[in-house]
């Protein structure tokens, strides 16, 4: 009889999965599922088609990420809302979920070609908070698992020139997750500001601002108007300054904030600082040890070769280099950007 | 068919009460010890001791702790090595950042930055624990051995630090702190207090390092204003070791051959050590040395008392090369380097109408101490601004009060 109901219960289950996409209760489970699969974010086993109600979006300033591309996606249970925090991310309700995957295409040139897939990161937003974990994806590129404790792929892919580049790829273990997304010792989302999405998507169904489509499916309540928006890095049509302080922002601004893990430093490096001595002019080094690499301040105004800011960032030394986890390769293209606006001092 | 409800009950009554007592795992090393113990420190619940067999650990990427109220547990700091010279990612060795926490009788070696980083932990507890660089005084090392900040109940008891290009036990941003039974050695720094509130250190063995013990504060940081610490029953001995840090850092400045140095803090006690045998100067209290804009910050130290110290050769080596304190202090004193070097520098104000008594230097009873101050007043109107006596600086003692950290 048990047996039964058990059958029964399963049955439904499955077919309600089918039916209705995303599986609300794996989210607000006490323990991650084993597997990405279960969370149904997706329609299709390589992850690519998002389930009713996942919507891709795209942030103006990124983080670096050894070069990997990311495909990012937003879940908000039917019928809740996610409300507009002044300068913070959208306080998304309890079921929400965040989903960003970290890939390589083959052939920068050609991206029809195909991509390698390293990991599916999730943000859960449970009733305690939000929660962070990855799933790494196998080699065959079928199935992404839990990675409780990280995990290490050597990926190559063609670059842009059509050289061959190779990197040793870090998923990030659960507390690495935290060494980025924490504020004030809580786990929080960095990347889905209102200013920071404030841009136009091409959606399947066309093109629109990111902000209006959320305010469209019933994602967020409100936006203000007049949203002061951090710059494309690599948009040359933006002074260097923007830029550069946008870069920054992103890449630094989540730890070297007052309420970042790294305020123990006084370097803040987050959009809205601007004190001088705390944005790293003539600043001495606190605690950098060898990080300093001979140099006295973290920014010498028109000197960026006598920067330790500029330093560390060169540098793929683990006892050296910024940010401390995330990239195992130097970013040439982004040194080229605050080279240029330290010489610009 | 009672027997198996019996033993079902029996089953889950056993397995609630496993779940509410504490719990120990043990792991031994292993090829695929990076995983292995990264997932139990992730895995590892509240009250439980992870214990990790003799033997030595390799490690690839760092290892971080997040757990509250738990014990790491090796079988002794030269039984249990975690070795860390083939990391090719993370920035410390180990990092902790929940509360809470002891560890306890294992070594961390050849970390690429940092041995053991602590941040914002209310409770961390580091017993019998090595932190070493075994190549080795090199500029290369990770900066600090130990490296509590942001911290509250810090105990540091039977450490040993080796190796440090910056310091052996640093202890920064942080409050309420002991450090004691411990040895420093081969470090820039061995022990260092910086921006810290309410710390004893006290029955360590710093030697060999560039400098002893430093008790420093530094300006345009979250927390500032050092204060209350009591330096006693330690011995500073042979501190013989070209600084080896790298430039930019505030301890290249120090010269080697330092006993202790206080700078910049108020309400600190040093008593009862032994120090000696430092190349350039044993004791120095000084003011921090460079320009600021930061309005909140006191660069100059206050209420320092200095008593029952016994002080051995010092001043026979000392190193002109490093930073600046050395070579003033040879200039002014014409080569007859003392044991106790104040700078005299003073706010303005002060130098005009004194000092508060209660921010004076006290000096007590110091053996055959010499001591060394500059008169800013004097060097302002050309005079020879260097006094030497001693017994001008004598004054009543008050002793501070002791720190003590709940449960230890």
């Amino acid at each position: 009889m048990s047996g039964l109901r058990a059958f029964v219960v399963f049955i439904f289950l499955f077919i309600s999965h089918q039916i209705y996409g995303v599986n609300d209760s794996v989210i607000l489970a006490d323990k991650f599922p084993k597997t990405l699969d279960e969370f149904a974010f997706f329609e299709d086993k390589k992850a690519q088609d998002p389930a009713d109600g996942v919507l891709p979006y795209e942030l103006i300033s990124t983080l670096f990420s050894d070069y990997s591309y990311k495909q990012r996606w937003v879940y908000v249970p039917d019928g809740r809302k996610a409300t507009y925090e002044e300068d913070w991310v959208f306080n998304f309700p309890v079921g929400s979920a965040l989903i960003k995957t970290f890939y390589y295409p083959l052939d920068e040139r050609s991206l029809d070609k195909g991509k390698n897939m390293m990991e599916t990161r999730v943000l859960l937003r449970k009733e305690s908070g939000w929660e962070a974990v990855s799933y790494a994806w196998n080699k065959e590129q079928t199935e992404a698992k839990i990675k409780i404790a990280g995990k290490t792929i050597n990926a190559s892919w063609i670059d842009q020139a059509g050289e061959q580049r190779s990197v040793r790829y870090r998923v990030p273990n659960k507390n690495q997750c935290k060494e980025c997304h924490a504020t004030n010792d809580e786990i929080t989302p960095i990347g889905p500001k209102a200013r920071n999405l404030n841009k136009i998507y091409h959606y399947e169904d066309g093109s629109v601002n990111q902000l209006t489509k959320w305010l469209q499916q019933e994602i967020i309540h409100n936006y203000p108007e007049n949203l002061v928006s951090p710059v494309d890095w690599q948009d040359e049509s933006y002074s260097l300054e923007e830029r550069a302080r946008s870069y920054l922002d992103i890449n630094c601004g989540h730890c070297h904030a007052p309420t970042g893990a790294a305020n123990s430093t006084g370097l803040y490096l987050n959009f809205s600082e601007s004190r001088e001595k705390h944005l790293g002019f003539y600043k001495k080094p606190v605690a950098t040890g060898r990080g300093s690499g001979g140099l006295k301040y973290s920014i010498v105004p028109g000197k960026p070769e006598e920067s330790i800011l500029l330093h560390r960032m060169i540098s793929t030394d683990p006892g050296v280099m910024m940010p401390e986890s995330g990239r195992a390769l130097s970013h040439s293209e982004a040194i080229e950007l605050i080279g240029n606006w330290i010489k610009s001092l | 068919m009672h027997k198996i409800y019996i033993k079902i009950i029996l089953f889950f009554s056993l397995a609630v009460i496993q779940n509410l007592s504490t719990e120990e795992i043990s792991l031994e090393p292993s090829l695929n010890s990076q995983e292995e113990l990264q997932e139990a420190l992730i895995l590892i619940n509240s009250g439980d001791t992870l214990r990790l067999s003799k033997g030595t650990y390799y490690f690839e990427d760092g290892l971080s702790l997040d757990v509250d109220n738990v014990t790491i547990e090796g079988a002794g700091m030269n039984e249990t090595i975690l070795n860390f010279s083939k990391q090719a990612s993370g920035a410390q060795g180990l990092l902790v950042t929940s509360n809470k926490v002891t560890l306890k009788g294992f070594s961390v070696e050849d970390a690429k930055g940092d041995a053991i980083k602590v941040i914002g932990a209310k409770g961390i507890y580091m017993i019998n624990v090595k932190t070493e660089w075994t190549g080795g005084p090199k500029s290369s090392n990770g900066a600090y051995g130990f490296y509590p900040v942001e911290s509250s109940d810090v105990l540091i008891d039977g450490c040993v630090a080796i190796g440090a290009s910056d310091a052996g036990i640093y202890v920064g941003q942080s409050s309420n702190i002991i450090v004691r039974n411990s040895t420093a050695q081969y470090n820039v720094a061995g022990i260092e207090i910086e921006n810290s509130y309410y710390a004893d250190v006290y029955d360590n063995l710093a030697s060999h390092n560039t400098a002893g013990i430093l008790v420093f504060d530094l300006p345009d940081l979250p927390q500032q204003g050092g204060h209350h610490v009591r330096v006693f029953r330690n011995k500073s001995i042979d501190n013989d070791t070209d600084n080896f840090a790298p430039e930019g850092n505030i301890v290249g400045e120090v010269p080697r051959g330092t006993g202790i140095i206080i700078q910049a803090n108020s309400d600190i006690e040093v008593f009862d050590n032994d120090i000696g045998g430092n190349g350039t100067v044993n004791l120095a209290i000084v003011t921090y040395g460079y320009d600021t804009e930061d309005e909140n910050y006191y660069p100059h130290p206050r209420s320092v008392q200095v008593y029952d110290n016994r002080f051995g050769n010092s001043g026979f080596d000392p190193d002109l090369e490093t930073g600046e304190l050395a070579a003033i202090l040879f200039e002014l004193s014409g080569g007859e380097m003392p044991d106790i070097f104040w700078d005299g520098i003073l706010p303005m104000s002060q130098i005009i109408f004194g000092q508060p008594d209660n921010e004076k230097i006290i000096l007590g009873d110091n053996g055959n101490a010499s001591f060394l101050t500059i008169s800013p007043i004097k060097y302002m109107i050309g005079m020879d601004p260097v006094n030497t006596d001693y017994d001008s600086f004598r004054g009543e003692i008050k002793p501070l009060k002791a720190v003590s950290i709940e449960g230890i």
